[in-house]
């Protein structure tokens, strides 16, 4: 039996210990925008916080968590950098499939929490671990640097002259 | 299968002339011109009332107004979309809504989005001939129906406000959802012009807008699936909660082919959350309370397999067979024009390209519930008529008691074009009493993939004295997946368009050529598939590589090599001289080992140009550094998901280009996850820039236009930065170590310092 502080309630949950947090919050408490991608922390689909640090669920037992707190794509939004990632991801229009952007917004947030005004080579670092088999990468880029910045990074699009941007 | 019986006989005669109309259309598409005649599809999809429609709509909550099988209007004034097609990433959902929205005349913001029902009558794709989402169809097949289904529904809705007012449907006037009369200042909402249109007799022929009053089509427009996207809020098929429902995760065979023996379950039954073991002839699975009961209780079972006739099976041996039909094998025509001239400079070259996994984000999955009298089936998926049509063979019960719910696809690629993870889900579900959702494991999901066909492909040239192709070949040898997907799309011949398509037609004008395909079919098994861009995305490789290397064969530089063989094509030659002026092809010298490389297509329907500039390291490792894309789609329905899918496509294939090749070992797949089936991060991904050409023409495909053009730019530019000429992918970095001692070199370095590191810490 362990008592998980997700999303600000605690959530009783019996389950094995070496049970990742992923399937608890999935298949458990029913928190599914938290995503299956590898198994192996491979992919980042399953990226939560605990305690505001990116980590994947997939292979976080749960014994493993303690008093921390864990914070989902669910509720990231009542973060500040949570917030300005997600409304960033809407206006630069990032999501194609959408599978994995549940832990891309997620590794994003966390970096924002703590560079607020991250370099490429910063984004490089916290995102690398987060695949898009669409290719959604250029307007992730874009989308971090305007939830940064406030200011309208993205590269070319939403605007109809594609491409005078570099 | 059903659309193959659906095809008389007599019909076959018309079948290649349509598929000849149809080489424009590119890919996936041609094939599935057998339906009709010179490229009509015989589809009943339509704008207008179908004798389905009444049925449909009931099970649609009924609303008061339901024209056509894409909108209802609600008596509140909700209009809800449906979308014939799936969303899988594509955007397909946001450009069908601008398509039915514009005529409509509702705002984007006004509108739901709804899955369709699979349902052939009402949602068949004219250009494939069945309820199928692929081979970027999507927006060229509905581009004039959704238009014209808007066009009708709002007549209606401006003829009930006439009426109701005594006035000349002529002096009204629609704009977000509201009908007014301005002469009187009156208006009426949809909502509550809903019941009256609905009972009015549905109009003549309906006049479509001049695309330059559109108000939506042509605008960037955001996604309308984004919000619930970006909460985690979007129910994907894997995310299905069913009520009393278990989770499952399977194991089957790893040798293709192969079969279970028998299976130990002691150890796995010990497991707490473990509830069932089933098994197939081919595979097993694991029910648990969870995923991590069943992952573990599969993890702990003792299976016996008879990895059967595959068990030596190789990459080696798959490729030799191969290169040896490409030879031995009867060659079957695809195209011929004019003659091979006598004289000539001949320049040859094999290319090789490897069998390709999808690895959709979302791994297979299919949740199914089979009772006495029904079965229930939620999946994201490309074909549910053919999972409907699978399910009732499987269960025995009737078509119309398989209830399928499409959800969104977390990519698709091609993959979910096949039902055989559904298949086994639903054999799986006939041995339990309650709702099973089956979870492929990314193992899994790799391990028996249904794999992009492995080629071979001997192309040859002649130049004349000036340097300029007058003639060229091409044999192309592989498997097929039309034969086995839709055999009755396959040519008169035997020929299956897809494997040539961009090669049998290319843009450049070359007087003669000759175009074969060698069929060679995978041993029993190995299945092959569609896979993102298929024909075109494995062709142009070969051609646009070996485009350049007749360049230089010829001395030239190859953007003027390609200008020269445009002249007659200047849609095709505006994109190579725009994508050449936004990269500055002729500006500064690039620094050592940095290279362009200018690929150019006309896939899809849409022409493209992509020039990619990459680095090569010393130790032979690829830098990608920019990549600029100029494309004519001809209108652009919503420019901002044409950049997205560009840019998402032409990452898609230079990550296979980079990384991808599915290999064989005692006939099994090699790879199993992102670690040794890779694919390109972030930190790997260079600025992609589109430019577009704008036009009035009909809409081309897109969603895997980007991906068939990436390969061969990239390829080229790594003959600029190297001189090496790669003719296989992926890409092999040991042959573009800058010399044989650098690789040697670097590990001495680098084993030096911790050496170093070892001695100081001791």
């Amino acid at each position: 039996m362990f008592v998980l502080h997700v999303n600000g309630e605690p959530r009783t949950v019996d389950v094995p210990g070496d049970m990742p947090l992923l399937w608890v919050l999935r298949d458990i408490i029913g928190l599914t925008g938290t995503k299956f991608g590898c198994g192996v922390a491979q992919c980042g689909a399953c990226t939560v916080h605990l305690d505001g640090q990116a980590v994947r669920s997939c292979v976080l037992p749960v014994s493993a968590i303690g008093d921390k707190s864990i914070t989902t794509i669910e509720a990231v939004g009542r973060t500040p950098s949570g917030q300005k990632i997600q409304q960033a991801w809407l206006d630069v229009d990032v999501v194609q499939c959408g599978y994995c952007q549940s832990g891309q917004i997620m590794s994003a947030a966390a970096l924002l929490a703590r560079t607020p005004n991250p370099s490429d080579g910063d984004i490089n670092a916290a995102m690398s671990g987060n695949i898009c088999r669409c290719g959604t990468y250029v307007r992730i880029r874009a989308a971090i640097k305007q939830a940064a910045t406030g200011k309208a990074e993205v590269l070319q699009t939403i605007a109809p002259a594609a491409g005078s941007a570099a | 299968m059903k659309l193959q019986r659906s095809v008389p006989l007599a019909d076959r005669e018309n079948v290649d002339a349509g598929r000849r109309d149809a080489l424009k259309l590119g890919g996936l598409t041609l094939a599935f011109l057998w339906t009709g005649v010179g490229g009509t599809a015989q589809a009943a999809l339509s704008a207008r009332r179908q004798p389905g429609d009444a049925a449909a709509a009931a099970a649609d909550g009924n609303p008061p107004f339901a024209p056509n099988a894409f909108i209802r209007i609600d008596a509140d004034g909700l209009v809800r979309l449906v979308m014939p097609n799936v969303e899988m990433g594509q955007g397909i959902y946001t450009g069908a809504c601008m398509m039915l929205a514009e005529e409509l005349d509702v705002g984007m913001d006004q509108i739901r989005v709804e899955h369709a029902p699979p349902n052939e009558e009402l949602y068949s794709m004219p250009l494939l001939g069945g309820q199928i989402t692929g081979g970027s169809t999507s927006t060229r097949g509905h581009w004039q129906v959704l238009r014209e289904a808007g066009a009708v529904a709002r007549a209606m809705l401006v003829a009930a406000a006439a009426e109701r007012w005594h006035v000349d449907p002529a002096s009204c006037t629609v704009s977000r959802g509201i009908v007014a009369h301005q002469p009187s200042k009156r208006s009426l909402a949809f909502g509550a012009l809903a019941k009256s249109a609905g009972a009015l007799p549905e109009p003549g022929k309906v006049t479509l807008k001049d695309p330059k009053t559109f108000a939506l089509i042509g605008k960037p427009l955001r996604r309308v699936d984004s919000a619930d996207k970006v909460k985690g809020a979007t129910q994907f098929g894997i995310d299905v909660q069913v009520p009393g429902m278990k989770i499952a995760t399977v194991k089957a065979c790893p040798t293709f082919g192969g079969r279970v023996v028998g299976i130990n379950d002691k150890r796995t039954r010990a497991i707490p959350g473990v509830l069932a073991v089933l098994q197939l002839d081919g595979a097993v699975a694991v029910v648990g309370e969870h995923f991590w009961a069943a992952k573990q209780g599969l993890d702990a079972l003792d299976i016996e397999w008879d990895p059967g006739d595959n068990a030596n099976l190789s990459t080696a041996k798959l490729r030799g067979a191969l290169a040896d039909k490409s030879q031995s094998g009867t060659p079957i025509v695809a195209r011929e024009v004019g003659k091979k001239p006598a004289d000539g400079k001949l320049v040859e070259a094999v290319y090789q390209s490897p069998m390709l996994a999808h690895a959709t984000m979302e791994p297979l999955n299919t949740t199914v519930w089979i009772t006495a009298d029904k079965c229930e089936i939620w999946v994201g998926t490309q074909v549910p008529t053919r999972c409907v049509s699978a399910a009732a063979k499987i269960t025995g019960l009737p078509e119309a008691k398989i209830v399928l719910h499409n959800q969104y696809l977390g990519g698709g690629f091609g993959r979910r074009l096949e039902t055989d993870s559904v298949e086994q889900a639903i054999h799986f579900a006939k041995q339990v009493s309650y709702p099973i959702k089956v979870i492929w494991s990314r193992e899994e999901d790799i391990r028996h993939d249904i794999v992009r066909p492995m080629y071979h492909d001997r192309i040859s040239a002649l130049l004349d004295s000036n340097g300029r192709p007058v003639w060229y070949g091409d044999r192309v040898t592989g498997g097929t997946v039309l034969g086995r997907w839709a055999p009755m799309a396959m040519g008169k011949n035997g020929l299956d368009d897809d494997t040539v398509e961009c090669v049998a037609e290319v843009p450049y004008d070359i007087p003669n050529l000759k175009v074969e395909w060698v069929r060679h079919d995978m041993p029993d098994g190995l299945i092959v598939g569609w896979w993102r861009g298929v024909g075109p995305t494995h062709n142009l490789f070969v051609v646009e590589s070996f485009m350049d290397e007749l360049a230089h064969t010829a001395g030239k530089d190859p953007l003027e090599f390609r200008r020269t063989l445009l002249q007659k094509n200047p849609r095709s030659l505006a994109l190579l001289n725009l994508a050449a002026e936004k990269i500055g092809w002729n500006s500064s010298p690039l620094p050592a080992r940095v290279g362009r490389g200018l690929a150019l297509g006309e896939p899809f329907g849409s022409r493209v140009c992509l020039i990619v500039e990459a680095e090569v390291t010393p130790q032979g490792e690829v830098l990608l550094r920019r990549a600029v894309v100029a494309l004519d789609c001809g209108v652009a329905i919503n420019p901002s998901s044409v950049e997205a899918q560009i840019q998402g496509g032409i990452l898609f294939g230079l990550s296979a280009a980079l990384y991808s090749g599915i290999t064989i070992k005692h006939g099994a797949i090699e790879q199993s996850n992102f670690h040794d089936y890779r694919s390109l991060r972030i930190n790997e991904t260079p600025l992609v820039e589109l430019h577009r050409i704008d036009s009035d023409q009909a809409p081309g495909g897109l969603g895997e236009v980007g991906t068939a053009i990436a390969a061969p730019a990239l390829g080229n530019a790594i003959f600029a930065a190297t001189g090496v000429r790669l003719r296989s992918l992926p890409v092999d970095r040991t042959l573009l170590a800058q010399n044989g001692n650098v690789l040697k070199t670097v590990v001495g370095d680098n084993c030096a310092e911790s050496v170093i590191d070892g001695r100081a810490r001791a």
